[in-house]
């Protein structure tokens, strides 16, 4: 007996009630693969990565992350990656970078030399 | 939107494992710094476990809750309000792509869980499984149910699963729409003819009880309730979103003139604690349990949409695709 709805859509279905003990109606690879989705929101932003969707193709992606990450607001351009395409860094080697902060010789900040300069100019004008 | 009514697991069905306890530390340090979890990250079994049936419920919430307001799409009164109940359906159908993507990082892949939606495996937000019999039942559900659904999201949007987060905060600044446009349909009929307040009025009565529902029963504080809390995948208890539910809303019905089926409901100005009539729990069980007015063709719809849809999807599969575990 097909469900009766309130939803003249629905009926127009003739969807039957799912049966216990309902076997998988997805396969693996059913829904495809996944892609990265990179937006910038005005030409000379940077494009930042915003989600995902999944796609049989990089065209049919760039079209899901159209609805998906554009379709209000401000949008310039997109891009989209195969997820399988990207090499991830593994966060346990977080750890490498720890000490990048603290390299002061990298930064300009490092470099003060205001004191040498007026102990100069202190010490010309004793002469 | 709709994290909220999420039912929880039997405490049986999370028990973790042991844990390698210097790991263990070492993320519940992390945590408490308050950063974020991130999908290739250690994490013990049971939080893994317990997200993917959190995120995942919250997925379905959102494309079964396209299903009661997407029927008044063809017959909402006016362009304008056509529009907005297209774009709003639309949203919460990305919704659910955003979080089945993020559910995907803790490593259930997408067809999975739609196959346990459909098998009636995993649930959905309980309310859902009522029909939206008028054009009011629209407003009742943009305004109040996407509100209640705020309470819970932003909530979450400060727990510890990074994916989950960034999903929630691209979420949350959608839900404000739905809002405001459920609050605008609202506010027109409830100001419009005696017909108009009228069948708002009793979509409100049909409602009530459900959105009473909505937050679920008040938390026993067990321990696995307190280890949740500390690992940041629940943010606050039901009765305390109940309550910001109850403060932020009820005055907004009650300032048009409108009346809540509870003779009983009140804000204690000495303790800021509104009262309320316990709603019966008894019928919220049933419905989970698939007994509601609407589970059935909530769940044959679905069936159909996948069964129905796997031609185009088969015809695009390229052989080569390959698949990988999303980023984030
Ligand atoms: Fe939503
Ligand atoms: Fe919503």
């Amino acid at each position: 007996m097909p469900i009766l709805s309130l939803d003249p859509r629905v009926n127009r279905l003739q969807a039957e009630e799912v049966p216990a003990h309902q076997p998988p109606v997805l396969i693996p690879g059913d829904h495809w693969p996944s892609y990265q989705v990179f937006h910038q929101r005005r030409r000379g932003e940077k494009h930042s990565s915003v989600g995902i969707v999944h796609a049989p193709s990089l065209e049919i992606a760039m079209a899901m992350a159209k609805e998906q990450f554009a379709r209000r607001g401000e949008t310039s351009n997109l891009w989209v990656v195969c997820t399988a395409d990207v090499l991830e860094m593994d966060y346990a080697d977080e750890e490498v970078f720890r000490t990048t902060p603290s390299k002061s010789y990298r930064d300009p900040a490092g470099y003060k030399v205001n004191d040498k300069i007026e102990a100069y100019k202190a010490r010309q004008s004793n002469l | 939107m709709y994290g909220g009514g999420y039912v929880p697991a039997g405490a049986e069905e999370l028990k973790a494992p042991a844990e390698n306890p210097e790991l263990l530390a070492q993320f519940e340090e992390r945590i408490a710094r308050g950063e974020k979890i991130e999908p290739r990250d250690w994490m013990p079994a049971a939080y893994r476990k317990q997200l993917i049936r959190m995120i995942e419920q919250h997925a379905h919430s959102e494309i079964i809750g396209a299903l009661p307001e997407g029927t008044w799409i063809t017959r909402a009164p006016g362009f304008r309000r056509k529009l907005a109940l297209m774009a709003k359906v639309q949203d919460e159908v990305g919704h659910a792509q955003l979080l089945y993507s993020a559910a995907e990082t803790l490593g259930k892949s997408r067809e999975d869980m739609l196959n346990d939606l459909i098998n009636g495996k995993s649930k959905y937000s309980n309310v859902f499984n009522y029909p939206a019999e008028t054009w009011a039942d629209v407003a009742v559900i943009g305004f109040l149910i996407d509100a209640a659904a705020i309470v819970n999201q932003v909530a979450n949007s400060k727990g510890s699963y990074g994916p989950y987060c960034r999903a929630l905060e691209r979420i949350c600044y959608e839900e404000s729409f739905h809002l405001k446009q459920g609050h605008s349909v609202f506010v027109w009929l409830a100001t419009g003819t005696s017909m108009q307040r009228e069948m708002l009025q009793s979509a409100l009565n049909r409602w009530w009880e459900p959105i009473m529902h909505f937050f679920g029963p008040s938390d026993t504080m067990s321990q696995h309730t307190e280890t949740l809390m500390r690992w940041k995948v629940k943010m606050a208890s039901n009765d305390v979103m109940r309550q910001q539910f109850l403060n932020m809303y009820v005055p907004k019905i009650w300032e048009l003139g409108l009346s809540l089926p509870d003779p009983a409901l009140r804000k204690d100005e000495s303790t800021g604690q509104w009262l309320f009539t316990e709603p019966n729990w008894d019928t919220f069980f049933q419905v989970i349990n698939g007994n509601g007015p609407c589970n059935r063709e909530r769940l044959a719809v679905r069936k159909v949409a996948e069964e129905r849809g796997a031609w185009v999807r088969a015809a695009l599969r390229r052989a080569d695709a390959r698949y990988a575990t999303p980023l984030a």
